[in-house]
């Protein structure tokens, strides 16, 4: 069971400060132009070039490496459950390093969003 | 409509679509990764479990729809506050238990029902906000 907590840290860590340095990263480069692909390539191609999705890349390649053999050693319904602590952890980052404007209101939110998850999973069916 | 309610409507829209691209890409990677078996941590364990990965169709399908999410995502973050869009996925598992009912006829517990309710209000108290409260592309590098 330790191993599967200390796992599920690291896929925490790793996956909101993934999300992070994308948000900062795509907020610098801008929104698409348009939905055709060759906008959405060109959106991607520009995104490419920014060091912080560089950042990002090996921190989300890890979550998403570390989800794959907690999905291995432990049930769906364990796992997901754990990582709804992801929305308290971003909502942090988001206000102190992206310098997000986290409302009274949004906190509010996010808190019913992270009890809702916790408590949906628990039944134990995603 | 004005340009908050006009971003507020876009970046929620955009949310569904990853909302549903997340899901089905989860599921199919669950499923590939319970075709595998359990990963052993080890050099030789983990080339075995790469491999493995690899060869398998529901993790490409799931990486496709991951992809498609990261896309979504990162519109919808260029549009948006990361605060605004992150609690805002998790009307997913309303979806999730809407389908479960529907298309499963599943009986859901009071629990469930609890827990969908406080992700919707959550959702809701989130959406009331400014979607955006950083100024985009005036970000230094």
């Amino acid at each position: 069971m330790t191993r599967v907590f200390l796992l599920l840290v690291f896929f925490v860590l790793c996956n909101t400060g993934g999300e992070l340095a994308m948000s900062y990263g795509v907020k610098q480069v801008g929104e698409p132009e348009s939905f055709r692909p060759m906008a959405l390539l060109r959106f991607v191609w520009t995104a490419m070039r920014n060091s912080w999705l560089w950042l990002a890349l090996p921190l989300l390649a890890a979550s998403f490496y570390s989800l794959l053999i907690l999905f291995s050693w432990a049930p769906v319904s364990v796992v997901i459950p754990a990582s709804a602590s992801n929305y308290i952890v971003g909502t942090f980052g988001a206000k102190y390093l992206l310098k997000e404007d986290v409302s009274f209101k949004r906190w509010m939110g996010v808190v019913m969003v992270c009890l809702g998850v916790t408590l949906v999973l628990l039944t134990g069916k995603i | 409509m004005s340009h908050e309610h006009r971003l507020r409507f876009k970046t929620l829209a955009m949310v569904l679509l990853m909302v549903v691209c997340a899901n089905t890409g989860d599921l199919m990677l669950a499923r590939g990764m319970k075709q595998i078996g359990n990963v052993v941590i080890s050099v030789s364990g983990l080339q075995h479990a790469l491999w493995m990965t690899v060869q398998n169709a529901s993790i490409w399908i799931g990486i496709a729809f991951l992809i498609g999410f990261t896309l979504c995502y990162m519109t919808a973050v260029s549009w948006a506050d990361y605060s605004f869009v992150m609690p805002a996925g998790a009307f997913g598992y309303a979806i999730q238990t809407m389908l479960a009912i529907v298309v499963l006829h599943e009986a859901v517990s009071a629990q469930r029902w609890v827990g969908v309710t406080l992700i919707c209000g959550g959702v809701l108290l989130v959406g009331q906000t400014k979607p955006n409260t950083t100024n985009i592309g005036v970000l230094p590098s």
